[in-house]
C-alpha cells in the first residue's frame, strides 16, 4: 500500500516529522515501511519560464533561438528544436546543471554556433505521463498553465514534491489498505489527533428507487449492497489534485467518475464500482451465483468463464460484473454516459479470493475483499463518492440510497483484564495508558468489556488486545527476561546422537556430507534401470509440481547420489567420496501420510574399489560396535554390478546394500569412471548398534601365533574359511588375520592359496606351544573335511 | 713424590682443558693412566716409600686418579653430546614442505550451522524434535489457525500431495504435534526441511531449512520470549549484538513479531550487507495463539508460551558470505571442502 504523505494531513497532523523518522516509528508500531520514494527525485533545477522572444536559428531550418524569463534577472538564451515553441508560452526550463529522469544532465553549450543556457522540456523528457496531466499534450515542448509562477519549481506544478511511503500490510489488517486506516495508525503512533469528517451529500431530487432495484440472492456471499445514482453526468478529466493523488498511489487517472471510485477505494479502502444505468437491463440489479459456464467479458476485454461458486452482479439479462473482482466491459463508463450508478458492497472474503484466483484476476478490489472488509464502511464510502461528485461538479446526486443487507456476523466483545495483559506481556503498563490506546484505535470500553471497531476483524480475543497494548507501548520497552520454572533437559535423542556419530565416523574417513533434493523426476528410476513393476515405482506424487523434474518424492537415494557424483565428475574433480543422511518416502494408503524412513547414502568414484566402500562400512560398524556382520552376494539389484555388490546383514537383519555401480547406470549418469555406492537403512543400523559396551580385562598371558597357507577352491569365499576356522579354534582363537590371497602358477588351476595368521590366547594362563599346535591341527583337519582345503 | 703427583694432576687438567675430540681424550687417558702411563708409573714406585709415607701418598694418589678418571668421563660425555648435536645439524629437513594428510571429509555447511544453533538452544534446556515432511493440511495449516481460504496461505505457495496432505511449508506443524503429545513444561526446537513452490534461483529454493522453537509453561511472558531470543542471537553473533522486535502478523501467534539483529558487518551503521538499514531480519516469533493451545488440548488460561521460526539458509549465507542459495544443493566438492 502506497501512502502519499501529503494525503495524511487531511486526517492528522505530523508536520515536522521527517520521512525517516516516520518510517522508523511506523515500522516499530507494526506498519512495516518498505521504503519511501520521493516522486521528484529524478528531476532537479527545472523551473517555470516564459518565452519572451523566439527567432529562427540563423544556421538551421528547425531550431529556434529563444529568450526565456526564468525568474532570475536577465532572461536567458535557449536553443529549442520543438516546432510548437512560441512567444508568450509558459514552459518547463531545465537550467544549466539540471537533472532529468534517466540521469540526464543538462549543461550549457553551443548548438550550431549559438549559445544555449538550458533546455525547454517536453512531458516525455520530464517523465510525466499524460494521465497525470489530464490530457494528451501536443508534440513538442510541454506548454504550462499561463498562471504558473515564473521561476517556480515545476515539481510543485505536477505534485512531484511528494514523499510516498510504501507499506507492507499484513493480511490481518484490511483496514490499513486505506489512507484513513494508515492515518489512524499514524495518529495512534505519534499520539496526534485524528479526525475523518462525515461526508455530506446534497441531493438534487428524484428517487433512486424509481430508477433501480437491488436484490441479493446469495446472502452469505453478499453481506451488503449499497447503491446511489448520479444524473446529468459530464464525463471529463478529474481535477489536478485528484489526479496527482491517484498517480502518487500508482493508480492511473482515467475520467472523473472512474477516478472518484478509485479515490474512494484508496481513501476508505472500500472498493467502488460505477455502472452506466443504460446498461442495467430492466433497471434491476441481482446479486447471484453465476451459472456454470456463464461467460462475461471483463473491463480488460477478456472473456471469463465462470462456475456456480462465483458471485456476479447481474441485470435482468446477464452478468454485468464479477462481484468484488472486476466490472463487465458491457456496463463500463463511456464518454457519453449521463447517469451513473455507484455500487458500494461487501462480499464474502473467501468467495472473492477463490473466484479471483480461479479466473486469474487479482485487482485492487479483490485483494481488499479477500482480506475481509467492514460492512459498516459501505455507506460512508458511497456518501464520500457522491460528495466528490458534487465537489468536482461532474453530476447531480439523485435522492435516496438503496441499502440491502445480507447475512452479517455479530460483533465480538472481549473481557478487559489489565492485570492479565500485563502478566502475559511481562510488563507493568497502567490501565489508563491501555485505555488511551484503545480510544485512539476506536476500541470502546464499557464496564470492563471491550468492543472492537467494525473495521478490525482481527481483534477477537484477549491476546489480540494484548498485542495492541504492546504495539503502542513499544515492543522495545517490554523487558527482556529469561524463563523461570521447572528445569528441562536439553539433550539429543539416541537416534539424533547416532546421526552425529555416523557423520563423524564418515567425515573422519574422508567423506563429504551432501544435501540433495528429496523430490525428483519419475524418470530418475529409468536412469537407475529400475524395473517397471518394482515397488520403488510406487512414489508419492506432488499434484502441483514446479515441473516434471521435481514431481515425485524419491523412494531411493541412489539417484541423488549418482547425480552428485556425475556433477563432480563432469566438473573435472578427479575423485570424491560423499554421504548423505536423508529420507525416502514410501506411500501408504490414500489419505495416510507416507513412511519416511531415514536413509544413509554413501557414494564414491575414481581411485577406489569395492573394498574401499566396504571398508568405510566396516569402520562404521566397528565404531558402532555392530558385530556379526555378514556380506551376501547381491545379484538382482539393477543399479549394481552383479558380481561386485553385496547385501549387508547384521544378526540376520538387512542393513542395506553396497556395490559397484552397473556400467549402464554409469552411462545413464554420464560418469566415465567406476563408482561405488551404498544405501543403508538408518533405523536398521540404529537397532543393530550396541550402545552397551563393556570392558574386557587385559590379559598378561602371552599369545601364541601360527601361520598357515590354505589351498582351496577358487570360488570358496574367505568368509566360509573363517567360519570353519573360528568354530574349530573356539574361545582360545583370539585373532584371525587374512594376510594374502594368491592364485597363479605355484598352485593348481581352479585353486587359490589363502594365508592366515592365527593368534591363540587364554585369559587365565600361558598357552603352551603344544596346545596351539593341537588347535591348529584341528583347524586344518576341519578345513579339509568341510571345504576340501589343504595346507600348502 | 707428592710434588710429582701434584704436577701430574696439573698437567692432566691442562691437557683435558685443551682436548676437543674423543681421540685426544683417549690419548690423555693412556698417557697418564695407561699401563705405561705417568700416574701408573708413580703408583708403581710406591714400594720404595717409607711405612709412614706410604698410606698418605697412597691415599693422595688414589684420590687424584679417581678425580682424573671422573673428569675424563665428564669431558667425554660433553664431547659426545656436542658431536651428536653437530651431526643433527647436518640432517636438516625443509619444514615448509607439506604435511602428510589423512584427507578428512567435512560436514555440509548447513549441518554446521544447524549444529551450532542446536547447541545454543540445548544449553537453554530445549530438546530436539522431528516430524514428517509430508504432512497433513491440518497440522501445517488448520491447527495453526490458518483455515482453508485464509489469505496467509497465499504467501506460502504449497505443494499438494492430496487435498489434505501437503509438503510442509514450515516447521510450525511440529508445534502442534509436540503439544498434542507432551504435557507442559515444553521446550523444544524442531529443525528440518520445508517446501514451497518457488522456482529455484540465487535467493529462492523449493526446499529449504527452518528451525522451529516452542516453549509452553505456566507464566511464560512476552518478556521471556524477548530474553530467550536475545540470548540466542548474542550466543550466535557475540555479546555486542543488539536486537529489535518489530510487530508483525502470524496466524498462530499473538502478539507476533519479527526480530532483527544489528548487522554483523557494519555493527548497525548501514552497509551493503544490511542494505543500508543497519538491521538484518533473522526470525519470526510470537506468543502462542490461545486457539492453537486449545486445538492441542492445552488450557490457555493456565498455560502460555512462545514460538519462533528461524530460516537456516539465511544464517548460513550470512555467516559464510555465500551469495547463491543453489550452491547448498549442488554439492560441488570445491564448495564443500571450504567449510
Amino acid at each position: 500500500m502506497d501512502l502519499p504523505m501529503s494525503w495524511l494531513s487531511d486526517y492528522t497532523d505530523i508536520s515536522g516529522v521527517t520521512p525517516k523518522e516516520y518510517s522508523d516509528k511506523m515500522t516499530m508500531s507494526g506498519s512495516k515501511v518498505e521504503g519511501v520514494e520521493n516522486l521528484g527525485k529524478d528531476i532537479d533545477k527545472v523551473v517555470v519560464g516564459k518565452v519572451l522572444e523566439c527567432e529562427m536559428h540563423p544556421d538551421s531550418d528547425h531550431l529556434h533561438v529563444c529568450m526565456v524569463d526564468v525568474g532570475e534577472g536577465e532572461p536567458i538564451q535557449i536553443v529549442c528544436g520543438a516546432p510548437n515553441v512560441a512567444v508568450g508560452q509558459k514552459v518547463p526550463v531545465a537550467l544549466n546543471g539540471a537533472i532529468l529522469p534517466g540521469g540526464i544532465k543538462i549543461k550549457k553549450g553551443k548548438l550550431r554556433g549559438v549559445m544555449s543556457n538550458g533546455m525547454i522540456c517536453s512531458h516525455d523528457e520530464l517523465g510525466i505521463e499524460p494521465s497525470r496531466l489530464g490530457y494528451e499534450p501536443e508534440y513538442g515542448i510541454l506548454v504550462l498553465d499561463e498562471n504558473a509562477e515564473i521561476g517556480s519549481d515545476v515539481k510543485d506544478l505536477f505534485g512531484l514534491n511528494e514523499n510516498v511511503v510504501e507499506f507492507e500490510i499484513t493480511s490481518n489488517r484490511p483496514d490499513c489498505f486505506s489512507i484513513i486506516g494508515l492515518a489512524r495508525e499514524t495518529a495512534a503512533t505519534f499520539k496526534k489527533s485524528f479526525n475523518v469528517p462525515t461526508p455530506k451529500v446534497t441531493e438534487a431530487g428524484g428517487d433512486i428507487n424509481d430508477m433501480l432495484s437491488v436484490e441479493i440472492l446469495d446472502k452469505d456471499k453478499c453481506k451488503r449492497y449499497c447503491a446511489r445514482a448520479v444524473k446529468n453526468v459530464k464525463i471529463g478529466p478529474s481535477p489536478k489534485w485528484m489526479r496527482e493523488r491517484l498517480e502518487a498511489c500508482g493508480v492511473r487517472a482515467i475520467n472523473n467518475i472512474v477516478d472518484i471510485t478509485n479515490y474512494v477505494l484508496l481513501e476508505y479502502g472500500q472498493p467502488m464500482h460505477a455502472f452506466d444505468i443504460r446498461d442495467i437491463a430492466g433497471g434491476k440489479i441481482t446479486v447471484r451465483r453465476a451459472n456454470d459456464g456463464e461467460v462475461i467479458k471483463t473491463l480488460d476485454e477478456q472473456d471469463r468463464t465462470l462456475i456456480n461458486d462465483d458471485l456476479v452482479i447481474a441485470d435482468n439479462e446477464r452478468a454485468i460484473a464479477i462481484a468484488g473482482v472486476m466490472g463487465g466491459f458491457n456496463s463500463e463508463i463511456k464518454d457519453d454516459t449521463t447517469t451513473v450508478v455507484f455500487e458500494s458492497a461487501m462480499f464474502d472474503a473467501a468467495s472473492v479470493r477463490l473466484t479471483a484466483q480461479r479466473v486469474g484476476l487479482r485487482t485492487e478490489a479483490s485483494s481488499r475483499y479477500e482480506k475481509g472488509l467492514d460492512y459498516h464502511n459501505t455507506v460512508p464510502a458511497i456518501e464520500r463518492a457522491c460528495e466528490l461528485v458534487e465537489m468536482l461538479g461532474c453530476g447531480e446526486n439523485v435522492s435516496g440510497m438503496i441499502d440491502v443487507l445480507g447475512n452479517v456476523e455479530e460483533p465480538v466483545s472481549i473481557k478487559f483484564r489489565p492485570d492479565k495483559i500485563n502478566s502475559f506481556l511481562g510488563t507493568d503498563i497502567a490501565e489508563a495508558d491501555m485505555l488511551e490506546t484503545f480510544e485512539r484505535l476506536g476500541i470502546e470500553c464499557r464496564d470492563m468489556m471491550l468492543y472492537p471497531p467494525s473495521w478490525r476483524p482481527d481483534l477477537l480475543a484477549e491476546a489480540d488486545i494484548a498485542e495492541e497494548v504492546a504495539r503502542f507501548y513499544g515492543y522495545d520497552l517490554i523487558p527482556t527476561t529469561l524463563m523461570v520454572g521447572q528445569t528441562t533437559c536439553g539433550i539429543l535423542t539416541p537416534e539424533q546422537k547416532l546421526e552425529r556419530e555416523i557423520s563423524n565416523i564418515l567425515t573422519a574417513q574422508g567423506l563429504y556430507e551432501i544435501y540433495t533434493y528429496n523430490f525428483q523426476s519419475p524418470a530418475m528410476l529409468d536412469k537407475l534401470n529400475v524395473a517397471p513393476n518394482s515397488p520403488l515405482r510406487n512414489q508419492v506424487k506432488i499434484s502441483n509440481p514446479l515441473g516434471e523434474d521435481t514431481s515425485v518424492m524419491r523412494t531411493t537415494m541412489a539417484g541423488s547420489m549418482l547425480e552428485t557424483l556425475s556433477r563432480n565428475y563432469n566438473y573435472r574433480t578427479k575423485s570424491g567420496k560423499f554421504f548423505e543422511l536423508g529420507r525416502v518416502y514410501i506411500p501408504n494408503e490414500k489419505g495416510q501420510l507416507p513412511d519416511e524412513p531415514r536413509t544413509l547414502m554413501i557414494g564414491m568414484y575414481n581411485d577406489v574399489d569395492f573394498f574401499d566402500i566396504k571398508g568405510v562400512c566396516e569402520e562404521m560398524f566397528s565404531e558402532l560396535h555392530i558385530t556379526d556382520v555378514e556380506y551376501e552376494r547381491l545379484t538382482d539389484n539393477p543399479v549394481y554390478h552383479p558380481g561386485r555388490s553385496a547385501v549387508i546383514k547384521a544378526n540376520g537383519k538387512t542393513l542395506g546394500v553396497i556395490g559397484e555401480v552397473h556400467p549402464s547406470v554409469l552411462r545413464n549418469f554420464e560418469i566415465g569412471v567406476k563408482a561405488y555406492i551404498g544405501e543403508l537403512d538408518f533405523t536398521a543400523v540404529f537397532n543393530a548398534a550396541n550402545r552397551d559396551v563393556k570392558y574386557t580385562p587385559l590379559t598378561k598371558f602371552p599369545a601364541v601365533t601360527r601361520d598357515s597357507s590354505i589351498v582351496c577352491n577358487i570360488e570358496t569365499p574367505v568368509a566360509e574359511i573363517e567360519k570353519v576356522m573360528k568354530k574349530a579354534g573356539g574361545k582360545l582363537l583370539s585373532k584371525l588375520e587374512l594376510n594374502d590371497v594368491y592364485t597363479g602358477s605355484q598352485i593348481p588351476e581352479g585353486k587359490k592359496s589363502v594365508m592366515y595368521k592365527a593368534e591363540f590366547k587364554a585369559p587365565d594362563r600361558s598357552l603352551t606351544g603344544e596346545e596351539a599346535d593341537n588347535l591348529h591341527t584341528k583347524i586344518v583337519k576341519n578345513l579339509s573335511n568341510e571345504l576340501g582345503a589343504e595346507l600348502r | 713424590m707428592k710434588e710429582q703427583l701434584q704436577q701430574i694432576k696439573a698437567s692432566v687438567e691442562r691437557a683435558l682443558n685443551d682436548a676437543v675430540t674423543l681421540e685426544a681424550l683417549e690419548e690423555i687417558r693412556i698417557k697418564y693412566m695407561g699401563k705405561k702411563g705417568e700416574l701408573t708409573a708413580v703408583l708403581k714406585g710406591m714400594g720404595k716409600l717409607s711405612a709412614e709415607e706410604r698410606p698418605i701418598i697412597g691415599a693422595l694418589a688414589n684420590e687424584i686418579r679417581q678425580n682424573l678418571e671422573s673428569e675424563i668421563e665428564t669431558k667425554k660425555a660433553a664431547i659426545t653430546a656436542k658431536l651428536e648435536e653437530e651431526k643433527l645439524k647436518e640432517v636438516v629437513i625443509d619444514i615448509t614442505m607439506p604435511g602428510t594428510k589423512k584427507n578428512v571429509g567435512k560436514l555440509h555447511p548447513m549441518t554446521q550451522v544447524m549444529n551450532a544453533l542446536k547447541e545454543i538452544f540445548m544449553g537453554m534446556g530445549f530438546s530436539v524434535a522431528e516430524g514428517p515432511e509430508v504432512e497433513y493440511d491440518y497440522y501445517n495449516f488448520e491447527a495453526l489457525n490458518i483455515p482453508k481460504n485464509h489469505p496467509a496461505r497465499d504467501t506460502q505457495d504449497t505443494f499438494y500431495i492430496e487435498d489434505n496432505i501437503v509438503l510442509r511449508t514450515q516447521t510450525s506443524p511440529m508445534q502442534v504435534r509436540v503439544m498434542e503429545k507432551t504435557k507442559p513444561p515444553i521446550r523444544i526446537i524442531a529443525p528440518g526441511r520445508v517446501y514451497r513452490s518457488d522456482t529455484q534461483d540465487a535467493t529462492h529454493s523449493p526446499v529449504f531449512h527452518q528451525i522451529e522453537g516452542l516453549v509452553v509453561d505456566k507464566n511464560i511472558t512476552m518478556a521471556d520470549l524477548k530474553g530467550t531470543l536475545e540470548r540466542f542471537v548474542k550466543e550466535l553473533y557475540g555479546e555486542d549484538t543488539r536486537v529489535r522486535f518489530r510487530p508483525h502478523h502470524f496466524p498462530f501467534t499473538e502478539p507476533s513479531a519479527e526480530m532483527d539483529y544489528s548487522c554483523f558487518n557494519c555493527g548497525g551503521k548501514g552497509c551493503s550487507v544490511c542494505k543500508g538499514e543497519g538491521w538484518i531480519e533473522i526470525l519470526g516469533c510470537g506468543m502462542v495463539h490461545p486457539k492453537v493451545l486449545e486445538n492441542c488440548g492445552i488450557d490457555p488460561e493456565e498455560y502460555t508460551g512462545f514460538a519462533f521460526g528461524i530460516g537456516l539458509e539465511r544464517i548460513a549465507m550470512g555467516k559464510f558470505n555465500i551469495n547463491d542459495l543453489r550452491l547448498f544443493f549442488e554439492n560441488d566438492m570445491r564448495f564443500l571442502e571450504q567449510f
